[in-house]
């Protein structure tokens, strides 16, 4: 019989092993460097950080939540994925289905749903805490202004969302959200001044928006696709850039004075 | 059952009730070690993080980021195990519910929906609000309170900030949330919402309660003057103030942003004076004119 370090020992210089871990931890300075960024998901982080970054109080991690709560929306979005169609004569038993057919079903779409509205309230709450700190101001104007948007494509993820089961909530709000866009001035058939363009419900900006004059198989195909495809691709797309520039603009912001 | 029970304990609301917990929670944190670091300040003292030392992100940064996601994903969990997702019926066309109300993130644009018409509520303010945002840091020439809370050294960005935040958008969720029902008529927690109840308001214009009919030429002109002292006052009283009392802000500002930083705050600013001309005065519309009406 090996004992537990000898078999440790031996896994740790087999090839294969060797091969996805380059080299042992050994608990230095050069390793705990090594292990930040040798490592694609941690080198995200520089190799060290000032302490106010460790401690909760100045930025309560809402940044770093909100990045989370997407990561779970994504997974369980995919899942959902798997079990719907978006098309009206499926979309609302496929829902159906996943309460009574599907294993865990019910409890995936509760994370899917629970998890959107935590991701909301987190930005919101990321936001009031980066104007509180001032972490907006010079050099880091830039980044604010993705982190904006940002917060508008969490609106428009969540928004778009919720026509998919297609039931009586979705169907409803999305109507009554989607008649504002017919009040844009210039471009939507009930706003101010569209009848100089010759605007009419077949040619506006609410018509886009639902492929169609009415909230029907079009719109729901429509708000499937931004939810799914279009918008997580912008959004990932600027996460990228916003991660990226808050190490550029020099990590979690610190007292300029 | 007492329908404001009924109201709170609706999956979906649910969340506007963590939103409020979680909301009121960091609020009070924040200016807590905004009001911490100002004495500090005053005593001539380094703020929070001010001498801060380095420390390696692995593992600190890395535990911390671990247990913060295992605690999140736990209180998902139990959220998801303990309160299922709504499904209503499915979706039909002829059936429109009562209040029919958006996704409670944009309860606060429909409540402005009671005092602007939609192509303002729906589509030019919520544009102002995301242009508005952006420019926050371009307009804000104050280099203090940079990378520390501090309420002391930006006193009235934190005001009209907190004032947008916490009123103008939290609140008015809460109230289209929790107060609106049929009509969207407001009740109070403790009324029970009634389908058949009609509120008569004899709703008018600002001309007719001088005596002018609004749609008339000499109530489109007084509309139009009303209109425009507010955006020319609101756009020249703050300068000529600056200038007599302090020029030199003035000069720092610059021609642009002070055009925009002011033009962006009377437009916010209208929003509770329309308000207010609406609940107060029960006056509709400030101007009405053939295209549109504010």
């Amino acid at each position: 019989m090996k004992s537990l370090p000898e078999i440790t020992n031996q896994v740790k210089k087999n090839l294969i092993w060797k091969s996805i871990f380059r080299r042992d931890y050994r608990n230095t300075v050069r390793d705990r460097a090594q292990a930040v960024f040798g490592n694609v998901f941690l080198h995200l982080h520089p190799v060290q950080v000032r302490e106010s970054a460790v401690k909760l109080r100045f930025t309560w991690g809402m940044g770093g939540i909100t990045f989370f709560a997407y990561l779970l929306l994504i997974i369980t979005g995919v899942v959902l994925m798997f079990y719907y169609h978006p098309s009206i004569d499926q979309a609302y038993t496929d829902i159906k289905d996943l309460e009574f057919q599907v294993p865990f079903g019910v409890i995936l779409r509760n994370l899917h749903r629970w998890g959107a509205h935590f991701m909301v309230i987190v930005v919101m709450i990321h936001m009031f805490r980066v104007f509180m700190t001032g972490s907006y101001k010079a050099p880091r104007q830039f980044n604010w202004g993705v982190g904006v948007i940002l917060l508008v494509l969490t609106f428009l993820l969540s928004f778009t969302g919720y026509l998919t089961p297609w039931d009586q909530l979705g169907f409803w709000a999305i109507t009554v959200g989607t008649n504002m866009g017919a009040a844009t001035p210039l471009l939507g058939y009930q706003g101010p001044f569209s009848e100089f363009l010759h605007i009419t419900p077949f040619n506006d900006v609410r018509f886009a928006l639902l492929g169609g004059a009415l909230v029907g198989g079009n719109a729901l195909l429509r708000s499937y696709i931004w939810h799914c495809i279009a918008i997580p691709l912008v959004a990932t797309i600027l996460m990228f850039v916003h991660f990226w520039r808050v190490r550029k603009d020099g990590g979690i912001s610190k007292p300029q004075k | 059952m007492n329908p404001f029970i009924e109201i709170i304990t609706q999956p979906d609301n649910i969340a506007i009730v963590i939103m409020i917990f979680m909301v009121s929670f960091f609020m009070v944190w924040a200016f807590q070690q905004a009001f911490h670091n100002d004495r500090l300040l005053a005593a001539g003292l380094p703020v929070d993080g001010e001498n801060d030392k380095f420390v390696d992100t692995f593992k600190p940064l890395v535990r911390i980021e671990l247990i913060i996601a295992l605690v999140v994903m736990v209180g998902l969990t139990i959220w998801s195990i303990a309160v299922d997702a709504p499904l209503e019926e499915i979706a039909n066309p002829t059936l429109t519910p009562n209040p029919a109300k958006a996704p409670w993130y944009f309860l606060g644009l429909q409540e402005l929906l009671v005092y602007f018409d939609p192509w303002l509520a729906g589509v030019v303010l919520p544009s102002l609000i995301v242009v508005g945002l952006i420019a926050i840091p371009y307009i804000d020439i104050n280099p203090k309170g940079n990378g520390y809370y501090t309420f002391a050294e930006r006193k009235w960005s934190i005001i009209i900030f907190s004032f947008g935040f916490f009123v103008l958008w939290l609140l008015l969720i809460v109230i289209g949330v929790f107060f609106r029902g049929p009509g969207w008529l407001w009740y109070w927690p403790w009324q029970e919402w009634d389908h058949a109840r009609v509120v008569f308001e004899p709703f008018r214009d600002l001309s007719s309660v001088v005596g002018i009919d609004s749609r008339s030429l000499a109530g489109f002109i007084l509309g139009a003057v009303v209109t425009g002292a507010y955006m020319i006052g609101g756009m020249v009283w703050p300068y000529m103030y600056w200038k007599k009392n302090n020029p030199e802000f003035l000069t720092q500002l610059g021609m642009v942003r002070y055009i925009t930083t002011v033009f962006l705050f009377i437009t916010m600013m209208s929003i509770p004076i329309k308000m207010v001309l609406r609940l107060v005065f029960l006056i509709k519309y400030v101007w009405i004119t053939p295209w549109f009406s504010i």
